[in-house]
């Protein structure tokens, strides 16, 4: 299980990263949102794996060691929102930075 | 909208009255510290640290403040007559009371840190003012050169605060002044002493820093007079007198600031013999007595202390009265040139007379306040010494600069205001406004009733400084201006005769002499300038050419690649054994192999296939959002949900601004082969980096962290039983105020991005496939959604009211169960779109209202106003009431304030999302102006979006 995710995250990363390195705008974008999805499942699995653990408390007098770590949920949960902006902000600029220079690569010029 | 005039009145007024109530409290405070009590009011920031704002009024203290305050208030009244209307007046008056400020908080700081910082501000106040006209270069050169010389002064003085207070144990001033002979004895003693003295002389323009001084002069003269003589440029003898109980009791002392002090009053008094400009020589006579006092503070003795404080008092009065006297001069003649003006006596008769006693107060002329503080110098050299080049260095030294003093101030009296009348003048002068004259005449009083009559005068508050320095060891000392025929007499007389020796025979010679003889070479200013292009150009423009660059992909390299170095440097030790796989899920697993094959698909397809690649993307998404509901957690598995649908539909909004890419069968060159391979390979190390982290992570247990407080309070404290909500609206809502904000700036960034946006050339047609459309049937592509959606699009249609019910319902119960504003506000801003892509953009906006700037800003505010109101009712910022109400049909209802917060926190979401993608989507149907084109644009139709 935890090996799983741990490669997932591996996968995830190195897709992100690959992309990240490329000359074309659009596959920054991309490879942003992959390295987005590594780093989010990191963070929660800072937390330590629970399955079927409870997320919501039955009550004032719950036992809290049966509960999952709200810490690393409460944490990626703003930064998948912020992610969903920062995709916007990149796609924008990069259309804007397309129009100026007449070409869709990081430097805005060449072909 | 004011007239102009009235708007320098006002603001002149403003700073007037809050000047004079300044003046006002800081006199009314003398009976307090007259028999020597200190007053402290300290306001504790992180005690355990030893910050904190401590103000600390003593005797030394109020004289400065006193001086800060009065003099500030008469500059306040001589500006207003001063500065044109033409000049950016708020700004002027705005700086001024900054300046004042800064200082009173240097020189009333209580706490050694504090007055660092403080003397930062104060340079920094400085270099906006002596910059206020910044479209003259001589002007930006001046203030970038104080900034240099005495921001890197303050730095070392910092440093100094920072050793003297680890030698003392504390960052008290009372505990520093009270820790006796400690910092001297400390081996640390001439480490702090070297960097103290060189944030005092930076400041107080010693020898050999005085350079940025004379060119501070291009600042308006009200600043001139008021930082660059009366006040800011006695910070550094300020600082010297401060600490000098503390730290004069060493040889180190006594060489350095003695003979530093010595070299500047002798080299300030002599160049000002040979400035042409009246300014310049007003700034080398300054430079001059802030020698003077630094050489009475190395001395060492009391009495020589006592004479050091004495004499800053008397200087400021008297130099602060001949700016503003030179500054009527300029304003009346139009030039501070000694060659084109002469004989102004009969033209200015009363500012003249005010100058000349001014002037003779700065020679030293008997009756006046600067003959008292100077015959307490002499005195002083004339002490005896055993070391016999002390002997007579002092004394020989003193009389020198003396005479070449009487020498300077001759010159400007005689140059200006006798003599024939002017020639070369652009005008007539005339007397200025009666009120322009006043705050000289008033200085003038000032040293003048000093002078005379010191016992009643300056006595009792002299005291309360010198005792505020020395305490216990405060001398004997007299004010009197007879004290008999003695040596100091004897030596003002030789400097007297001696001055005027020097200057009548060679007053023409003076006049016209262009440059300064025999120190012509020594110049610190070419120095620092060589430094400054030396470091700022050619050292800058070697490191760019040897580390920059300016493409992206090498950078983003070099950053990928050292975060891999620093992520290996500090995890290989801490890895250990690698436990084996305890468990496997196979339907995890599923998941996870249809993932990775899509993350790895995506990247491999990005280039060529945008459309394919962005789907496979959403794959890896998907496999995120599962693996979060797998693992208990429901909030992020349906933000990460909602979130994927909005990215996809920005991205494919988008996608139709991209230019048409197709593989191309020819083969890659072997370059950018080998650049694939790189950076394949720091790819996978990459990963295989984060897989062995996040392995090694998961299977050791977690640290004692803080979940469980959350865990267990977050239904006693914040009323709700979905711990993440609470976390995200109550216990951490700051920081979720925090990230609503950026969104709202993000959304903002994007719309104001697309205002003016111009499309790339083979962009701007109309695509291919509506092309085809209008060529079958005209008109058709306008409605597409009509025949090729239509009954998606009536489903879609009848869905908003569910939808948004739905949206409403994940709001309302996010404090409880899976939800909230985050989520509701993405499952709104759905709605929104659906009908965008069920009627079309012009079908949609004839019938929905939208404005999504309004959702933001009141989003924004209902989130700041709910923690606003947790502080009127007395808590902290943000924290959140709760209770349950009963609703009939609806049953129990959590209420707590944390809801309307998080309906801010909707709100903003709403607009924020809507705003992004509805921005994008109307590029489309805008007629763009193409880049690089003048063509008028040409508005189809409804756009308040471009």
């Amino acid at each position: 299980m935890e090996l799983t995710l741990a490669i997932a995250i591996g996968v995830l990363s190195a897709s992100g990263v690959y992309l990240l390195l490329r000359p074309r705008t659009f596959q920054v974008i991309i490879g942003l949102s992959l390295v987005s999805y590594a780093v989010n499942l990191f963070i929660l699995s800072m937390g330590r794996l629970r399955m079927d653990a409870a997320p919501i408390l039955s009550g004032a007098d719950a036992d809290i060691t049966n509960y999952a770590d709200p810490v690393p949920q409460a944490l990626v949960l703003t930064a998948i929102v912020i992610g969903f902006a920062m995709t916007a902000l990149f796609l924008v600029v990069l259309l804007a930075a397309r129009g100026l220079s007449g070409s869709d690569h990081v430097d805005g010029k060449g072909d | 909208m004011a007239a102009p005039g009235e708007k320098i009145r006002g603001a002149a007024w403003v700073t007037a009255v809050v000047a004079a109530i300044l003046s006002l409290l800081s006199l009314a405070l003398f009976p307090s510290i007259a028999n020597g009590e200190v007053l402290i009011s300290r306001i504790e920031w992180v005690p355990q640290l030893g910050l904190n704002l401590t103000l600390r009024l003593d005797g030394l203290a109020w004289l400065f403040a006193v001086l800060i305050t009065c003099i500030g208030f008469l500059v306040v009244l001589y500006a207003r007559y001063y500065m044109s209307p033409k000049d950016p007046i708020a700004r002027f008056h705005a700086l001024l009371l900054a300046f004042m400020g800064a200082m009173l908080g240097l020189v009333m700081s209580g706490n050694i840190i504090q007055l660092a910082i403080f003397w930062e501000l104060t340079s920094l106040v400085s270099f906006l003012l002596i910059g206020y006209w910044y479209h003259r270069g001589d002007a930006r050169d001046g203030a970038r050169m104080a900034l240099i010389i005495t921001g890197t002064g303050g730095l070392a003085l910092f440093v100094s605060m920072l050793v003297i207070g680890h030698i003392v144990g504390s960052y008290e001033l009372d505990d520093v002044l009270a820790s006796g002979s400690k910092i001297v004895e400390s081996p640390l003693y001439p480490v702090a002493l070297i960097l103290f003295l060189l944030g005092a002389f930076t400041k107080s323009a010693q020898f050999p820093f005085q350079f940025w001084l004379p060119n501070a002069m291009t600042a308006p003269t009200p600043v001139s007079a008021y930082l660059h003589s009366a006040t800011m440029v006695k910070a550094g003898v300020f600082i010297l007198t401060r600490f000098w109980p503390v730290m004069h009791d060493h040889q180190l002392w006594f060489w350095i600031v003695t003979y530093t002090g010595l070299a500047t009053l002798i080299f300030g008094a002599y160049t000002a013999l040979f400035q042409r400009d009246l300014k310049g020589l007003l700034a080398y006579s300054t430079i001059s007595h802030l020698g003077l006092i630094t050489t009475l503070l190395g001395m060492g003795t009391p009495l020589a202390a006592v004479a050091a404080i004495f004499h800053i008092a008397n200087h400021a009065t008297f130099k602060a009265s001949l700016f503003m006297a030179v500054g009527i001069i300029d304003h009346e003649t139009g030039t501070r040139d000694v060659r084109k003006l002469s004989g102004l006596r009969k033209y200015l008769p009363f500012t003249a007379t005010l100058a000349i006693i001014a002037s003779a107060a700065m020679a030293g002329v008997p009756l006046l306040n600067g003959f008292l503080s100077k015959e307490m110098f002499f005195t002083e050299t004339a002490e005896f010494d055993p070391n016999v080049f002390v002997n007579l260095s002092l004394p020989i030294g003193a009389t020198l600069a003396g005479m070449l003093s009487v020498a300077y101030s001759i010159k400007f009296v005689h140059g200006v205001f006798f003599g024939p009348p002017p020639t070369e003048l652009e005008k007539v002068p005339h007397e200025p406004p009666a009120l322009m004259r006043r705050p000289i005449e008033i200085l003038v009083l000032i040293c003048l009733a000093v002078g005379i009559i010191p016992g009643i005068t300056i006595a009792p508050y002299l005291a309360a400084a010198v005792h505020s320095v020395l305490g216990a060891d405060t001398p004997y000392y007299s004010l009197s201006v007879w004290h008999g025929f003695n040596l100091p007499l004897i030596m003002s007389i030789i400097a007297m005769v001696g001055g005027a020796v020097i200057y009548v025979p060679y007053y023409r010679k003076l006049r016209d002499i262009d440059g300064v003889p025999l120190t012509r070479g020594l110049m610190g200013q070419r120095v620092f300038e060589r430094i400054l292009v030396t470091a700022t150009n050619r050292w800058a423009r070697h490191l760019v050419g040897a580390f920059g660059t300016q493409r992206l992909q090498p950078q983003i390299f070099v950053v990928i690649f050292l975060a891999l170095a620093a992520g290996i440097a500090a995890g290989w030790a801490r890895m250990g054994n690698l436990p084996l796989p305890q468990s496997f899920d196979p339907v995890l697993g599923l998941v996870w192999l249809l993932g990775g094959i899509s993350a790895l698909a995506a990247a491999q397809q990005a280039k060529f296939h945008r459309l394919a690649s962005m789907i496979l993307m959403g794959g890896a998404g998907l496999a995120t959002c599962l693996t979060f509901a797998w693992f208990s957690a429901p909030d992020l598995a349906l933000t990460q949900l909602l979130a994927e649908i909005a990215t996809t539909v920005l991205i494919l909004l988008g996608l139709r601004w991209l230019p048409k890419r197709s593989p191309v069968p020819e083969s890659t060159p072997m370059a950018a082969r080998l650049r694939r391979y790189r950076d394949v390979a720091l790819a996978g190390l990459v990963g295989l980096g984060t897989a062995l982290a996040s392995y090694a992570i998961m299977t050791r247990s977690a640290p004692e962290g803080i979940s469980d407080f959350f865990l267990a309070n977050a239904y006693k404290e914040g009323g709700g039983t979905n711990v993440v909500n609470v976390m995200l609206v109550d216990f951490r809502g700051f920081d979720t105020m925090g990230e609503i904000t950026v969104l709202g700036v993000v959304a903002l960034t994007v719309f104001g991005l697309l205002r003016r946006f111009r499309p790339a050339s083979d962009s701007a047609e109309r695509p291919e496939q509506q092309r085809v459309l209008d060529d079958y049937a005209p008109g058709s592509s306008e409605n597409v959604a009509d025949d090729f959606l239509r009954i998606p699009a009536l489903i879609m249609n009848w869905l908003f009211p569910v939808v948004v019910v739905v949206a409403i319902y994940m709001l309302m119960r996010g404090h409880d169960l899976p939800g909230g504003g985050f989520i509701a506000g993405i499952i709104m801003s759905l709605a929104f779109i659906l009908q965008y892509l069920a009627g079309g953009t012009r079908w949609v906006e004839e019938r929905l209202r939208i404005l999504p700037l309004l959702w933001i800003g009141w989003g924004l505010l209902l989130a700041l106003l709910t923690g606003i109101g947790a502080m009127v009712l007395g808590a902290p910022f943000l924290t959140s009431a709760f209770a349950y109400a009963d609703i009939p049909l609806i049953g129990k209802v959590p209420m707590a304030t944390a809801l309307i917060f998080d309906l801010g926190v909707f709100a903003l979401v709403v607009g924020a999302t809507v705003l992004m993608l509805i921005a994008l989507a109307h590029q489309s149907i805008r007629r763009p102006k193409v880049a690089g084109s003048n063509k008028p644009k040409q508005r189809a139709g409804t756009d308040k979006w471009n």
